[in-house]
C-alpha cells in the first residue's frame, strides 16, 4: 500500500508556517507539509504532540494563529473551495450522537442538509453501511455497537458526505487488535474504491507502516521526518529512532 | 453567572434568526414540547394546587378576623396568577428542563458529537438550540395558565373545606370576578414566556460551554438551574414594576 493511487478524486492539501498557542503553551510550531491527492498521509507522534490539534485545524474546529492550509492552492476557508470541495473527520471516540439511530447518524448530514427525499437517504444509509461492513445495523442504537463498530459507523457517517479529504483521528485506538485491522482494512478499501485524500492521525505503528504512502513523524509542535515509509524508517533523528523504537518495543 | 451574559444575548440573538427554519426542526420542537409537557404536567398540578390551598390558608383567616372576607377570592385570585404561578412554575421547569437541556447538551459537547456536528456544516444553534427554545417558549406559557386555573380551583377549595376559613365556592367566585381580570393573566402569562426565554438561553449556554468530561456536565447543569432562578426572581421583580406603570 506504498504507492500513491493514481485517477484519484481526492484533493491537494497543504499545509504552510501552522502555528497555534493556547495560553502560554505553542502546540503548533511552524508546520510545514502536503498531501498528494489520493494518498494515505500518516501523522504519527507521542501524545500531546498536536496532532489532534492539527486535525482541528484542518477540519475548521480551531484557527491558526499563524500560517494557511490550502486545498488545491487555495485557503481552505474560501467560499469557492467551502462550495467545491467536502471534508469529513473520523473522530478518535466515532462521536456518535447516542440520542440517535446508526441509520440516522449515517443520514444525518443528508437530513439536516435536506440534500435527498427520506427513500433516498434511507438507500445512502443502506449503502454506505454497507461498505463498512455493516449491513442490517441501521436501527441499532450507538450503544449497542462495539468500538470497532462504532468508528465503521462513524466511517459510513464519512462517507455519505462524499468527501474529497477524509480526517481520521486514532482510528484504531481502545480497538482490540481484531477490530484494529478491521478498520485498518476499511481504510484501505475506501481508499483503493474511491481514490480520496485520506489523512489519518495516529500513534498506531502497525496501521501507519501498513497503510501509509507517505508518514510524518511530528513531536513537540514541529515534523521531524517526513516521507514514505521506508524513508522514515531510515530517517537518522534520534528522536525519530526513539520514537519508533518505543513502538516496536511496545508491541514486542 | 454575568460574566457570560454577552454571549448568552449573541446566543439569543442567532437562536432568534434561526426561527425560520423552525418548520424544517418541526420533529424536534414537537419532541422537546412534548417532553416538556410530559415531564411535568402532573408536578405542575401537584404544586399548583398545594400553592392555591396554602396561600388561602395563610392569607384567608387573617382577611375574614378582620372582616374583609369579601377579598379572599380576589386576593388569592390576583396572587396565583400574577406572581406565584409564573415564577413557581418557571422554577420547576429551570429544575427540570433547564437541567436536561444542560446535560443533553453539555454532554455533546464533551463527548465531541457538536464538534462532529460542525464538521458536517451543521450549525448546533439551528438544531439543538433553536428547538429547544421554542418548545420552552411556547410550554411554559400554557403550562403557566394551566397551574393559574388549577392553583385557583386548589385556593377555594381551601377556602371552602378548611373551618377556619369557610367560605362558599359563590363568595369566593363573586370577589374573585370583581377583582381578577383577564390582564391579571396576560400579566402572568408574559413573565412565564420572558422566563421561559432565561431558562431555555441560560441552560443552552451552559451545555455549550461545557468543558471538563462528567463532573464539567454536572457543573454545567448546576449552573444553568442556579442562574436561571436567580435571573427569574431578579426579572420577576423588575417586570412587576414594569407592569404596575
Amino acid at each position: 500500500m506504498n504507492s500513491p493511487a493514481t485517477n484519484h478524486r481526492g484533493v491537494r492539501l497543504d499545509v504552510r508556517g501552522l502555528r497555534k498557542s493556547f495560553g502560554n503553551q505553542e502546540v503548533l510550531k511552524g508546520l510545514d507539509f502536503e498531501v498528494n491527492p489520493g494518498e494515505i498521509f500518516i501523522i504519527m507522534g507521542p501524545s500531546g504532540s498536536g496532532k489532534t490539534v492539527l486535525l482541528k485545524h484542518l477540519i475548521g474546529l480551531e484557527q491558526p494563529d499563524a500560517g494557511q492550509i490550502l486545498i488545491e492552492g487555495r485557503p481552505i476557508d474560501s467560499p469557492e473551495i467551502m462550495d467545491r470541495y467536502r471534508m469529513a473527520m473520523v473522530f478518535q471516540s466515532g462521536a456518535l450522537l447516542n440520542s440517535l439511530s446508526v441509520g440516522e447518524n449515517v443520514g444525518l448530514y443528508l437530513s439536516e442538509h435536506r440534500l435527498n427525499p427520506p427513500g433516498e437517504i434511507a438507500r445512502i444509509v443502506t449503502e454506505k453501511l454497507e461498505v463498512v461492513g455493516l449491513k442490517d445495523a441501521e436501527n441499532k442504537m450507538p450503544s449497542d455497537l462495539s468500538g470497532g463498530m462504532v468508528k465503521r459507523v462513524a466511517i459510513a457517517r464519512a462517507l455519505v458526505m462524499d468527501p474529497q479529504l477524509i480526517l481520521y483521528d486514532e482510528p484504531t485506538s481502545e480497538l482490540d487488535p481484531l477490530s484494529a485491522v478491521t478498520v485498518a482494512q476499511e481504510i484501505v478499501r475506501l481508499q483503493q474504491r474511491t481514490h480520496l485524500t485520506s489523512l489519518i492521525v495516529t500513534h498506531d505503528r502497525d496501521l501507519a507502516f501498513g497503510v501509509a504512502n507517505r508518514i510524518a513523524v511530528i513531536n513537540e509542535g514541529r515534523i521531524l521526518a517526513i516521507g514514505a515509509p521506508e524513508e522514515v524508517r531510515r530517517d537518522p533523528n534520534t528522536l525519530v529512532q526513539a520514537f519508533l523504537q518505543a513502538s516496536f518495543r511496545r508491541l514486542d | 453567572m454575568f460574566e457570560n451574559v454577552g454571549e448568552m444575548v449573541v446566543l439569543f440573538w442567532r437562536a432568534l434568526l434561526a426561527m425560520p427554519l423552525a418548520w424544517r426542526q418541526r420533529q424536534k420542537v414537537f419532541d422537546q414540547f412534548f417532553e416538556i409537557g410530559n415531564a411535568s404536567l402532573l408536578m405542575v398540578s401537584i404544586l399548583s394546587f398545594f400553592i392555591g390551598g396554602v396561600i388561602a390558608l395563610q392569607t384567608a383567616p387573617v382577611l375574614v378576623e378582620h372582616g374583609l372576607a369579601g377579598t379572599v377570592g380576589g386576593v388569592v385570585g390576583i396572587a396565583i396568577c400574577r406572581e406565584l404561578a409564573p415564577v413557581m412554575m418557571s422554577i420547576l421547569i429551570a429544575g427540570r428542563i433547564g437541567s436536561a437541556m444542560a446535560a443533553e447538551i453539555g454532554s455533546m459537547r464533551v463527548y465531541q458529537e457538536i464538534d462532529a456536528l460542525r464538521t458536517m456544516n451543521i450549525n448546533p444553534i439551528h438544531c439543538l438550540v433553536m428547538p429547544r427554545l421554542l418548545a420552552i417558549v411556547i410550554a411554559l406559557p400554557l403550562l403557566v395558565v394551566f397551574s393559574i386555573l388549577v392553583g385557583w380551583f386548589g385556593g377555594a377549595l381551601v377556602c371552602m373545606v378548611n373551618h377556619r376559613i369557610e367560605i362558599s365556592f359563590p363568595s369566593f367566585l363573586s370577589t374573585f370576578q370583581e377583582v381578577v381580570e383577564l390582564k391579571d393573566v396576560l400579566n402572568g402569562v408574559f413573565k412565564s414566556f420572558i422566563f421561559a426565554n432565561v431558562v431555555g438561553v441560560v441552560s443552552c449556554h451552559q451545555g455549550l460551554i461545557t468543558r471538563g468530561g462528567p463532573r464539567g456536565i454536572g457543573r454545567s447543569v448546576t449552573k444553568a438551574v442556579v442562574n436561571s432562578i436567580v435571573l427569574i426572581v431578579i426579572l420577576d421583580y423588575l417586570l412587576t414594576r414594569l407592569l404596575m406603570t
